[in-house]
């Protein structure tokens, strides 16, 4: 496969051609902020927090979504984008209800990380404590939309690891709403398989197991890389 | 001419308040009323979250009393999962509980009360305070501060923080205690045993001096409840409800706290968000009971701990059939303290508390759960109804210093007719007046989350409602 050179906050790297910015800078060693992205699903560059300037491009590109090319020249942690990832974030604490301090995902969660990593000390926009509901139908699992950023990995998991396709999303803006088969509760879905791969999928208490409290969702996201290496690249073992 | 003094806010007590004292067509007091003027509301919005997460959420209620109402919480928990807990968890609960009152209790006589009691009721309000007590006092100060260390350092031992730990579940608990965690607690067994009887010791020698204080500040009958154990003993964690009388008789006993409210009723009214409950069988005007320290002293037989019960003795001894001076809540609040103390010293030998045993697992068995337990201001109800998913549809929370309301009403009257003479209210006066709502050492931020603001106000009305005078500090 070609390589392509290209720069990154003005140092000259090379990646392998078809490679996603986000791929060129994370094996360059630059580390850039995601919360829809993760590893053994394709990405749809929806949470717009991994957005990268690329001279001569006229808006900010997704580095998720975005493929290098010859001679690029990318800025990731420049004024303008810090300023943006922050409003994002802001924009996602205020859309719906996440309160840290009670929440089951407390000390594991990647928005509360991100948040934390960003220097996000307030939000500036007004709550809109919109009232979603709880699907505590399941035996096993449980979702909080109120804690839900719609970033789909639950969806792109259900669809295209465990291929049960039992989540979709319905909705439009920030009315949408993750839903199960044709918007039934969780316990009459007939697609489920309840093999729990959404739960290990969500970067906050969105999803959590059944009867967990607070700060008790600790996520293992390997088990997820685990079936798409065993599957693709026929990698057995667990890879450290 | 009209005239408006306001104390404002209500100082040295667990949240906003405001007093309205209500005078006769000659001057004279007639009645008084505690106004709570703060609302939390979490009995409204809790509804629509999954039950095992109240033990999470309702800690958050208070910063002084989260044990409380996390055991209260986690015991709804386990009612609603019909389960019988790990034995291991029951222990390691109880032993939360006790330095939730050590705690809680230090906090009340050292940093809130004593203040009056040893600078004097007259003393200038600058100096009527924790800081003043430190000038003053500074070893007493120290060790009270220090106490309140070791109550809060049992709860992060056992649950990994001082404040709002989510260590208690539905079921059990989530951690056992350790080693170096034994070993720690156990350090500090002989300074606390120290503090406490120097507290003792020490409130022994002002009761004199504080005749007065005991005759008017909360002095008349009413019921008492509180918890307690198989054979009659003080209880703070599980056992039985008793109501007593002012005459020491036990009017009702070992009721089930799950069914609370076929004993107790709750009346709101218009002027505070503070409901007012009250011994059902008997009425609102009849029902009036206490809870808290003086009340589980008044309904036990034994602290079931030796020195406490020595105490116990000598205290029983200062009423005919019950204790019934509101003032002595704080006598009350050493002999617990000194029963937790010893509590904690025979419990932590126990191998069950390093037991990894400590969860019962189970779905959603009853749709209606209760929890009680003893706060340190006295028995919380905690009071669930979820469907079938374990989502709750209704919260009912029957908090410690609410129970107290109609008392603390009764209170606040008999402190103003004593010292109240005339439209000017002197400030030494209006500190008593705050004193005997100190007594119960009430948390008003854990007390109103019924769907209906508060620094502390003094109004004067006259009997048409007007009003004469009103008294705020600034």
């Amino acid at each position: 496969m070609a390589a392509k050179t290209l720069t990154i906050n003005g140092r000259q790297i090379s990646a392998a051609e078809g490679s996603t910015i986000l791929q060129a800078a994370l094996d360059a060693g630059v580390s850039l902020p995601t919360l829809c992205h993760l590893e053994g699903v394709y990405d749809v560059g929806a949470c717009r927090l991994c957005l990268v300037e690329v001279k001569g491009a006229s808006k900010l590109v997704p580095a998720c979504t975005t493929t290098i090319s010859e001679g690029m020249e990318i800025q990731t942690a420049t004024e303008r984008l810090v300023k943006y990832r922050r409003i994002t974030l802001e924009l996602l604490f205020a859309e719906r209800n996440h309160v840290c301090s009670v929440c089951v995902a407390n000390g594991h969660c990647e928005l509360q990380s991100l948040a934390f990593s960003q220097g996000m000390d307030h939000v500036r926009f007004e709550y809109i404590f919109p009232k979603w509901d709880v699907d505590n139908t399941h035996s096993l699992f449980g979702m909080d939309h109120n804690r839900c950023i719609l970033c789909t990995r639950c969806v792109r998991v259900c669809w295209h690891i465990e291929g049960a396709g039992t989540r979709n999303v319905a909705g439009r803006g920030g009315q949408s709403k993750i839903i199960t088969d044709l918007n039934t509760s969780w316990s009459e879905s007939e697609s489920c398989t309840s093999c729990g791969k959404c739960i290990q999928s969500c970067p906050t208490g969105a999803l959590f197991f059944k009867g967990a409290t607070v700060g008790e969702m600790v996520r293992d996201r390997s088990k997820l890389e685990f079936i798409v290496n065993a599957r693709e690249k026929k990698l057995w073992v667990y890879q450290d | 001419m009209a005239k408006r003094i306001l104390i404002d806010p209500v100082t040295r007590i667990e949240g906003h308040a405001r007093i309205s004292i209500h005078l006769d067509d000659d001057g004279r007091v007639a009645d008084a009323e505690f106004h709570v003027v703060e609302f939390r509301g979490f009995e409204k919005f809790c509804e629509g979250r999954p039950m095992s997460e109240m033990p999470g959420i309702t800690p958050r209620i208070c910063g002084i009393c989260p044990v409380s109402h996390l055991l209260a919480s986690a015991r709804a928990g386990d009612d609603i999962l019909a389960v019988q807990i790990p034995a291991a968890a029951d222990k390691l609960r109880r032993l939360m509980n006790l330095g939730q009152i050590i705690q809680s209790h230090a906090l009340s006589f050292f940093h809130l009360s004593a203040p009056d009691m040893l600078m004097g009721w007259d003393a200038p309000p600058e100096q009527r305070n924790v800081f003043g007590l430190v000038a003053s006092h500074s070893d007493l100060a120290r060790a009270g501060i220090r106490l309140r260390r070791f109550g809060q350092e049992v709860i992060e031992i056992l649950g990994g923080r001082k404040i709002h730990p989510a260590w208690a579940v539905p079921g059990g608990v989530r951690s056992p205690l350790t080693p170096e965690g034994q070993k720690q607690i156990k350090s500090w067994i002989p300074e606390a045993f120290s503090t406490t009887r120097l507290a003792l010791d020490l409130f022994k020698q002002i009761l004199d001096k504080n005749n007065n204080e005991m005759v008017w500040f909360g002095n008349f009958p009413s019921l008492f409840l509180g918890l307690v154990g198989p054979d009659g003993s003080w209880e703070h964690h599980g056992g039985k409800l008793r109501f007593s009388d002012s005459q020491g008789r036990v009017i009702a006993d070992q009721l089930d706290p799950r069914h609370y409210a076929e004993w107790i009723g709750e009346s709101s009214n218009s002027n505070s968000y503070l409901k007012s409950p009250y011994y059902l069988p008997l009425g609102i005007h009849g029902g009036m009971y206490r809870v808290g320290p003086l009340a589980r002293l008044n309904v036990c037989e034994r602290m079931g701990v030796p020195k406490a019960d020595e105490e116990l003795r000598q205290f029983k001894q200062l009423g005919k059939g019950a204790v019934t001076s509101s003032f002595l809540y704080h006598y009350a609040r050493l002999i617990e303290m000194l029963a937790a103390v010893e509590f904690i010293q025979a419990y932590l030998d126990d191998a069950d508390l390093f037991s990894t045993h400590l969860r019962a697992d189970a779905g959603i068995n009853n749709l209606h759960g209760v929890g009680a337990s003893e706060a340190p201001r006295g028995t919380l109800f905690h009071d669930y109804t979820v469907d079938e998913n374990g989502v709750l549809t209704k919260v009912n929370m029957i908090i410690a210093t609410g129970q107290n309301n109609l008392a603390m009403n009764k209170t606040v009257a008999q402190i103003a007719r004593h010292y109240i003479h005339g439209p000017e209210i002197p400030e030494p006066m209006l500190n008593r007046i705050e004193h005997g709502i100190r007594c119960y050492d009430p948390c008003l931020s854990c007390s109103t989350h019924a769907i209906g603001q508060m620094p502390l106000s003094i109004e004067l009305l006259d009997v048409r409602g007007q009003v004469l005078d009103e008294v705020t500090r600034g």
